[in-house]
């Protein structure tokens, strides 16, 4: 893990109506790093992938990408310069094969037109191929390979899981966001989503994080942002974070504590 | 068993094709047999199989409801017959024709879709059919003060198809064996049809056409994985069209007559019909329905009027209503007993029943 | 000024009716989301079933008052509009309550043609003309004409707009109906019965739905059973207009909407009069002296084409309409 950044960003804010989801958020990515998001339900963790990922538009700051800034990009856009993301809720294209789910992910580094899909000349032929062994490839690096021809909508709840991460490797992202990818997943399946994070770190790509599960975060997060009413309240090693007495009072609510104590 | 054979496709699948070329090959001098008309049937049928593959395009692989489709075919037909009829006397021959009638559908694909593909489902839908509305009442009244499309009337004396001196609007021999105009425009249509369903499939296994089908499952998903939704679907809107424009073209020299009358909305909602009666997104499962439903109402013709007349002497309904009927019946029975149509992809079928099993 | 007033008055008056029509778009749409693509054809068939009656009664010649003779032909024809568009959402729309929107709208699309084509077995294929009851008088408004009719017509949209408007606000099953129009989940679990408010929303639009079918077969004379398609494209778009969903913005729509189109169908041979330009062609010059200088490139034959233009404008640069929300896809 080296100490070149990823990702930066400045000051991110974003309101929606009365909320303010986001406020004066900041923090930066370290290339080939496992980087963790908490913080308790409402805390604004789902909205900062939003904004960072295309869908929402900050209402202010910014976020400088590898060197560039990463200012009114479309979803689409946010995916060609390397970001690529799982939703928390999972959305895979259901009625299509596993296979080519991950397919779909090869999209944006490849070119065929309709041009090449009618005429199917000899580049084109050559990038389905190239194309349809690495969609294999991925299925086989996350453990679902047996099932590439499967619907997705039939695949189990933690195949599925991994699934929408080999799709979003398709993309060859350089920072891959991944929004709760551990929940639902009994305590087995965790183990094995923590041995494919690992995996994907070793082979150079960056993490970027969202999960409740503890366990998880402090066992393979290098460091940790949190975030609590859509402000950063402790960005640091997974360790630090961890006894930070400002996260535990947002976990647990600092003034019940208080009252607890006094009642007696 | 597996005789592959050198080609690697196992010898009963080459059996399988021979047979089928076979009968397709006689099926116009079998449907003769009953008469010219009932070829002149499986003209039809093999046209709206090329108009129902162009609007699965739209409809069933990018998921996009169009009810103005009609429009295209509208937009094909009208230049073909402009650029070779005495209207404007200009005879231009059929193959100069064709690509320009696709490239002009085209574009008013572009037209329509640029600004409204953003919309939301319904609302598309409503818009290809004021859409598809407009340039029928364009068409049916562009005679004053210029004449350009001969409103009501129609345009008519329209060139038939010619190769070389050799027409297929008359009967003529070739080896020894006669073939009528309408037989001669078979074996034409056949070829095209067999092509356009040919470009189909392979723009569904390709890159383009994963692409389609990822936006009309999640377009969300479809952008984060970097598919530009907008342009992807402004291709499938003009890909649809340009099949149409074809299919347009092919017809007005087949028929050698059209009015704005065949270009409605019924026959927007028709083609619609196809699609979904037939499973779509699913490319035999269409061909299937657009066969079914130029066929059906031709059959509801020939049995209906004598039948009535066999049982109350005289014809209570006419078969054109009773056609109509069944027809709008059959949309809402599909839709509630077999919504993924009557040959469904697995796709779609599981799509849908899933959804009513949920309710 | 004279001709603008006219043109004002009758796009008031066929504006009146294109929002009564409208409301029963906006309502269902409001609540289930669903486009009632067949609502042109319950109009249709009120104003046939109408038709029949007054017909019936006047030629059995048994001396009622007109006044009664139409009042009893709007009555069968609500009751008859109203089980209609109850039988509809009962058995072919609440089954595909949760089916994806492509679903309920080809439903709707095979219900108006079902509609239409009994009309047609029942009714025929021809022009059906509505005897003249009442003989109109014609009031001068500034120079404009205004019939009795149109009078009645505005008048009475009025009153119904704002009956159903008190309805909505000042009733418990107006309450409910705004309740599950916003949400219909939790408007289910606070004890209102969804199905009853959504049968509700048909049957209010159905029966407005019949009074404006009758309204326009009095104004132009005629019933046809191919009337409803047109009629009910145009006041969905004046509906979508005022913004979907919204009641106001229905009936600003449907006002708009008529004016617009008789605005439109009057001044276009104006507008897109060529013969300015005459000097560049020497048959125009001939065709402008032979048609007393008017020779236009659209006429009111194109008047349909304004509300399909209007749609598709509005759609365009103002989804959610004069009144209403956004309504283009969200992220």
């Amino acid at each position: 893990m080296s100490e070149r950044t990823l990702l930066s960003a400045e000051d991110i804010g974003k309101r929606f109506g009365g909320v303010q989801a986001l406020a004066d958020v900041s923090f930066s990515i370290r290339h080939g790093e496992i980087y963790g998001l908490i913080g308790p339900n409402g805390a604004g963790k789902t909205s900062l992938f939003n904004v960072l990922t295309g869908i929402y538009e900050p209402d202010g700051g910014s976020f400088t990408f590898d060197g560039a800034p990463l200012n009114r990009l479309k979803p689409n856009e946010v995916a060609e310069r390397g970001i690529a993301r799982t939703f928390q809720n999972i959305r895979l294209f259901q009625n299509l094969s596993a296979l080519e789910n991950v397919m779909i992910g090869r999209h944006v580094r490849t070119r065929a037109g309709v041009f090449g899909a009618i005429f199917r000349d000899r580049a084109t032929l050559a990038e389905e191929a190239a194309i349809a062994s690495r969609a294999y490839q991925l299925l086989d690096y996350v453990g679902v390979a047996t099932r590439a021809n499967d619907l997705a909508k039939h695949l189990a709840y933690g195949d599925q899981r991994r699934l929408e991460i080999a799709r979003a490797l398709a993309t060859d992202p350089k920072l891959l966001a991944l929004d709760e990818p551990a929940a639902g997943m009994n305590a087995t399946e965790t183990r094995g989503l923590k041995g494919l994070l690992e995996d994907i770190r070793r082979d150079g790509t960056t993490i970027l994080l969202i999960e409740h599960d503890m366990k998880l975060v402090m066992s393979v997060c290098d460091r940790v942002l949190v975030l609590d009413y859509g402000r950063k309240i402790a960005e640091g090693s997974a360790a630090d974070v961890q006894n930070d007495p400002k996260v535990i009072a947002a976990y647990l609510g600092g003034e019940v504590t208080l009252h607890v104590k006094d009642v007696r | 068993m597996n005789n592959a054979g050198r080609t690697g496709i196992p010898l009963q699948v080459w059996a399988g094709v021979a047979l089928v070329a076979i009968a397709l090959g006689v099926l116009p001098f079998v449907a003769a047999l009953a008469g010219q008309a009932w070829v002149r049937i499986l003209n039809f049928a093999m046209v709206y199989t090329m108009l129902a593959l162009g609007l699965n395009i739209v409809v069933g692989f990018a998921g996009l409801l169009d009810l103005g489709y009609i429009a295209f075919y509208a937009v094909g037909a009208y230049t073909y017959a402009l650029l070779a009829s005495p209207q404007f006397g200009i005879h231009l021959p059929f193959w100069v024709i064709l690509p320009i009638g696709a490239g002009i559908a085209c574009l008013f694909g572009v037209l329509l879709g640029a600004p409204t593909l953003k919309l939301r489902g319904d609302y598309l839908a409503i818009v290809t059919l004021g859409f598809g509305e407009i340039i029928r009442i364009f068409l049916n009244n562009l005679n004053a003060p210029i004449n350009f499309t001969n409103g009501p009337q129609g345009i008519n004396l329209i060139d038939p198809f010619r190769i070389g001196g050799f027409s297929f609007a008359s009967t003529e021999s070739f080896l020894g064996i006669t073939f009528t105009g309408p037989q001669k425009y078979y074996y034409m249509l056949l070829l095209l049809t067999i092509a356009v369903i040919v470009v189909n499939l392979r723009l569904q296994n390709s890159r383009l056409g994963r692409a389609w089908e990822a936006i009309r499952e999640d377009e969300v998903a479809a952008k984060a994985m970097g598919i530009n939704t907008r342009n992807v679907k402004l291709l499938a809107f003009a890909m649809g069209a340009s099949f149409g424009g074809i299919a347009g073209a092919v017809f007005s020299a087949t028929q050698q007559f059209i009015s704005p009358e065949s270009f409605g909305l019924f026959e927007s909602i028709i083609v619609l019909a196809m699609v979904v009666l037939g499973g779509m997104g699913n490319i035999p499962g269409v061909i299937l329905g657009a066969i079914l439903l130029t066929l059906l109402p031709e059959v509801l013709r020939y049995t209906m009027e004598p039948l009535q007349m066999g049982l109350f002497g005289r014809v209570l309904i006419d078969a054109e209503t009773i056609r109509l009927l069944v027809f709008g019946v059959a949309l809402v029975a599909i839709m509630l007993f077999r919504p993924a149509g009557l040959w469904p992809s697995a796709v779609r079928k599981r799509e849908l029943e899933v959804r009513k099993a949920a309710a | 000024m004279e001709t603008f007033l006219q043109q004002i008055i009758n796009g008031l008056t066929l504006g009146s009716v294109y929002a009564l029509v409208a409301l029963g778009y906006t309502m269902v749409y409001g609540i289930i989301g669903l486009i009632n693509f067949a609502h042109g054809e319950v109009v249709m068939i009120g104003a046939m079933v109408a038709l029949s009656v007054i017909t019936a009664l006047v030629g059995s010649h048994a001396g009622l008052p007109a006044v009664v003779i139409i009042l009893a032909g709007l009555l069968v024809a609500i009751l008859i509009c109203v089980a209609i568009a109850y039988s509809m959402e009962k058995i072919a729309y609440r089954p595909l309550r949760r089916a994806p929107r492509l679903a309920p709208l080809i439903t709707a699309i095979g219900m108006s043609i079902v509609l239409q084509n009994v009309a047609l077995m029942v009714w025929g294929r021809n022009y059906r003309t509505f005897p003249t009851l009442i003989q109109p008088t014609t009031h001068n408004i500034l120079g404009a004409a205004m019939t009795d009719l149109q009078m009645l017509i505005v008048v009475l949209a009025a009153l119904l707009m704002g009956g159903l408007v008190l309805i909505v606000q000042r009733t418990r099953l107006g309450m409910a109906m705004r309740a599950t129009a916003q949400n219909p989940q939790v408007a289910g679990l606070m004890g209102i019965d969804i199905n009853v408010i959504i049968s509700a929303a048909f049957v209010i639009g159905a029966a407005l739905a019949a009074v404006a079918g009758l309204m326009v077969m009095a104004y132009y004379g005629i019933a046809h059973y191919y009337m409803g398609f047109l009629l009910g494209l145009k006041a969905f778009t004046a509906a979508v207009l005022g913004g979907i969903g919204n009641l106001a913005g229905a009936m600003l729509g449907g006002i708009l909407l008529g004016i617009i189109e008789a605005l439109g169908a009057g001044y276009i041979g104006d507008v897109s009069n060529v013969c300015g330009l005459s000097s560049l062609s020497d048959t125009l010059q001939q065709k402008c002296a032979a048609s007393d200088g008017q020779v236009s490139l659209f006429g009111s034959n194109y008047q349909d084409v304004f509300a399909f233009f209007v749609l598709i404008l509005v759609l365009i640069f103002r989804p959610s309409g004069l009144l209403g929300e956004r309504v283009a896809d969200r992220a």
